[in-house]
């Protein structure tokens, strides 16, 4: 058998107070499609930059078909032939796709018919790519193209992939899996990194395990279960959450003819949208990022007002109500972004629950904050949903994004909503916290509330939610029961009108 | 190259250090310009900073110049807290002392003990008035607070002016632009017998204890430091921006004008046009000095007080020019804001361009 394309052997790298790689081995066949799981804070990505020469491992050695290999920028990696697609794109807005292109190579790479290349190896790919166009005109998907473009014109023998299918569309991403093996049956390695472990299963040959900067396995992803996988992931029993009943009991939240108009001049228009959630329903709503999931979360959680009759609850209009006499109503919410919007980084976590919770749990007296309330409330949410800390002093910075997460979660769940809204509750967050928060969530709707859950994570909705619609453009699609709807219906609904749909595919 | 790098430990001790090290810088750089002078600076430094604490006069006048800093300092606090830039509290003074001080000349003659309570609430009230219209601007028409409430300073500076020299002149005076001298029972009870330090303090040290109190445990004080930090979370948490601006500018402008009746029916005794000597700028240095932080305000208050009273004994013994108290309060706020951005970053030297934008592609 010939020399791995890549070899990693006890790979080391520390940080002050914390090893991020610990002795990492592995190697990558030619021409394979190889999984690089992990939690996050697993060491992925660190093991990744040192691959792509943006840091220098501490010990242990790399090789590249079976020659050393130490890059100590990436321009070497480049030069190796070691392609790196990122999940933020390196792209500048105002320049065609052919300038973006020769930006992100190394100088003695561009040839002045940088263009005809540019098209003819996109067409060999499947990858539809225009250089002239500006790159500001051009969709999520495209934009990923203009990037594997870059790599591939440099000939790789490796190219590593970083999450790259969590801004797609499921058309989207079967495209790019599409591309992808013609890469492989080419002879071209990928490690591909992502969380999402259908996507594994279906498309990569092998796949190795981290968990604490150490490798912890590594197995055929075909042949192992989603579950399995998370669990080596995670490093213990996953229960993952059954789906509860779908006996609902009368409407609790009811949206009529919801339209608003954005303060943001990148925002997107909220347009006539209706939709109700019974008691014991969870209804997901997925959606391309940026396609009105923050206005629609703020309208709901009362910080933009609408008109009065436009939100219910309970048959009793709270549209012109602002969030704390929405709260007081009974209607939580928890918001994407945690740290700034959530929660107030520099400020305690019982603060931060006088932030949302100060009128359900007594806090205030005569306006006089009661300090023993609220450190006992914190004190719950820390317990009850094993966020780890130090003390409810802590700042809210502290925390990591999971447990942050879960204490924002916690904090509106043991508030006990008649109706909750929220957006991205797993977003960042490792398995096991997210296992958690999907319990939590099912909890609260088997005890009667309904429940609003805004995601980009189809695996996630797909699991927890009883009701399903796509939010695009600022417009809610008809709400149908999660388990009449297939992926391609949802690829169709997410990529806004049917008709384009159609086209693009 | 040199660059500033953000640390990634920021010591939280330095939030408390950093004041004292300012104090001590200042004096560092203040002993230099005494040098540079031909003074001599260890000489100098003693006037300045030492004699004043020396004798029961000049402790009684760091009272005196401190009563308005810290009450000042104390309203804008919750200001700068919550992200709301009140740096016209000179003006707010100066209403509160006009409208305070042409209320006792309303009552002139008349005896009683409702005559200063009614001063100082006409004082809050016009210092109140005077900071609504920002308020207003703001939110309203989104109109800069920074603008707004500086050059109001202005205005209300020549509007005690023109009514010192009309309706307001004292009519036995020599046509001196001075009003009347206050009645009796329009003048402060003085705290210390044979000094000039009034009751005036013991309102600032209220100030300083209600506004602990208020930033700890009150749902005002929570929502103005939430508003400040993330107010984002702010809104979420259900406050209204608009409604901390009001309360804010409201409050910083009504202990403004409370201080400035201080003034006139303190240590001054009637309205001259030199009421406002700068004590609303002065406090702005005050309110950053102490962090903030209401006892902080009150340490701050002093501290600014021994260099009025500092920069006079120098004057008078060692012939410099008066420009020497501004000089040590502009080295007090820049020495405190260059110590707090070496507490949060550091310098580093940077390899070179090419091999920077490498790095970060």
């Amino acid at each position: 058998m010939t020399a791995p394309r890549l070899e990693l052997a006890d790979v080391t790298k520390a940080f002050p107070g914390v090893i991020a790689n610990d002795d990492v081995s592995f190697s990558v066949a030619p021409g394979e499609m190889h999984a690089l799981l992990g939690e996050n804070g697993a060491g992925k990505s660190t093991l990744v930059k040192m691959i792509y020469g943006v840091m220098r491992a501490d010990a242990g050695v790399m090789r590249l078909d079976g020659e050393v290999y130490a890059p100590n920028r990436p321009s070497d990696a480049r030069a190796r032939g070691v392609g790196m697609v990122f999940q933020h794109f390196s792209l500048f807005e105002a320049l065609t796709v052919g300038e973006n292109v020769a930006l992100g190579m190394n100088a003695a790479d561009v040839g002045r018919d940088l263009n005809d290349q540019i098209v003819r190896v996109s067409d060999a790919y499947g990858l539809s790519l225009d250089p002239a166009r500006t790159v500001g005109s051009l969709s999520v998907g495209e934009r990923q193209r203009v990037e594997i473009v870059r790599c591939l014109l440099q000939n790789p023998r490796l190219l590593i992939m970083d999450e790259p299918t969590s801004v797609l569309t499921p058309q989207e991403v079967g495209d790019l899996f599409q591309t992808l093996r013609t890469l492989v049956s080419e002879g071209c390695s990928i490690l591909y990194i992502s969380h999402k472990l259908e996507e594994i299963r279906a498309n990569c040959d092998r796949a190795t395990v981290l968990r604490g900067g150490k490798v912890v396995g590594a197995c055929d992803p075909s042949e192992a279960t989603a579950r399995s996988l998370a669990e080596m992931m995670v490093g213990m029993e996953l229960a993952l959450p059954a789906k509860s009943a779908t006996n609902f009991g009368a409407e609790r939240l009811t949206v009529k003819n919801l339209s608003l108009a954005t303060d943001d001049p990148f925002g997107v228009e909220l347009q006539d949208i209706s939709f109700s959630v019974r008691a014991g329903e969870i209804l997901g709503i997925a959606g391309v990022a940026g396609n009105g999931q923050g206005e629609l979360l703020d309208a709901l959680s009362g910080e933009r007002k609408v008109s009065h009759a436009a939100i219910q609850l309970d048959q009793t209009p709270i549209g012109s109500l602002g969030p704390t006499a929405r709260r007081a109503e009974g209607f939580c919410a928890a918001p994407e972004e945690r740290l700034g919007h959530g929660a107030a980084p520099d400020m305690s976590l019982w603060e931060n629950t006088v932030l949302s919770a100060r009128s359900s749990q007594g806090m205030v007296r005569g306006g006089v904050l009661d300090l023993g309330a609220a450190k006992a409330f914190a004190g719950k949410v820390i317990s009850a949903f094993d966020v780890r800390t130090s003390g409810a002093d802590r700042h809210a910075r502290t925390l990591s994004g999971g447990n942050l997460q879960k204490f924002i979660i916690g904090r509106e769940i043991l508030q006990q909503p008649k109706v909750l809204a929220i957006s991205q509750p797993t977003w960042g967050v490792d398995a096991a916290a997210a296992a958690a928060i999907h319990r939590a969530i099912q909890e609260l709707a088997a005890a009667g509330a309904a429940v609003l859950l805004i995601s980009q994570d189809l695996d996630e909705l797909m699991a927890v939610s009883t009701t399903f619609a796509v939010i695009a453009g600022g417009r809610l699609s008809t709400p149908q029961p999660t388990d009449s709807i297939t992926v391609e219906e949802i690829g169709v609904l997410m990529g806004g009108a049917p008709d384009a749909a159609k086209a693009a595919s | 190259m040199i660059r500033l790098e953000p640390r990634n430990d920021v010591s939280p001790a330095m939030a408390y250090l950093a004041p004292a090290l300012a104090v001590l810088v200042t004096a560092v750089a203040g002993a230099a310009i005494f040098a540079a002078l031909g003074k001599d600076p260890v000489e100098a430094m003693r006037l300045f900073f030492i004699q004043p604490l020396g004798d029961w006069f000049s402790i009684s006048e760091m009272i005196v110049k401190a009563t308005p800093l810290i009450l000042i300092a104390i309203g804008l606090s919750f200001g700068f807290r919550a992200g709301v830039w009140n740096i016209g509290a000179e003006g707010q003074f100066t209403l509160g002392a006009l409208a305070g001080g042409a209320t006792g000349l309303a009552f002139y003659d008349v005896a009683g003990l409702w005559v200063l309570p009614l001063m100082c609430i006409a004082g809050a009230l016009a210092g109140m008035a005077w900071a609504a219209i920002p308020a207003l601007l703001r939110t309203r028409f989104n109109a800069n607070e920074i603008l707004v409430t500086l050059m109001l300073s202005y205005v209300a500076v020549l509007l005690l002016s023109v009514l010192v020299h009309g309706p307001l002149k004292d009519p036995d005076g020599f046509n001196f632009p001075e009003s009347r001298l206050f009645h009796d029972s329009a003048i402060l009870p003085i705290l210390l017998e044979g000094t000039r330090a009034h009751v005036g303090f013991l309102a600032s040290l209220a100030a300083v204890a209600v506004a602990w109190f208020v930033l700890g445990r009150h749902i005002f004080g929570f929502q103005v430091k939430v508003m400040g930090q993330a107010p984002r979370a702010a809104r979420f948490g259900g406050f209204i921006e608009n409604k901390v601006i009001w309360s804010c500018l409201l409050l910083s402008g009504g202990l403004a004008g409370l201080a400035g009746v201080f003034e006139a029916a303190g240590p001054v005794g009637q309205l001259v046009p030199a009421i406002p000597v700068g004590y609303g700028f002065t406090a702005i240095i005050v309110a950053f000095l102490g962090r903030l932080q209401p006892i902080g305000i009150l340490i701050a208050g002093f501290v600014m007080a021994l260099t009025y009273i500092g920069g006079e004994t120098a004057q008078i013994e060692m012939n410099l020019p008066s420009a020497i108290t501004g000089v040590f309060q502009g080295m007090f706020l820049f020495s405190l804001l260059g110590i707090d951005v070496f507490a949060r970053y550091r310098l580093k030297r940077i390899r070179s361009a090419a091999q920077a934008a490498e790095g970060a592609s």
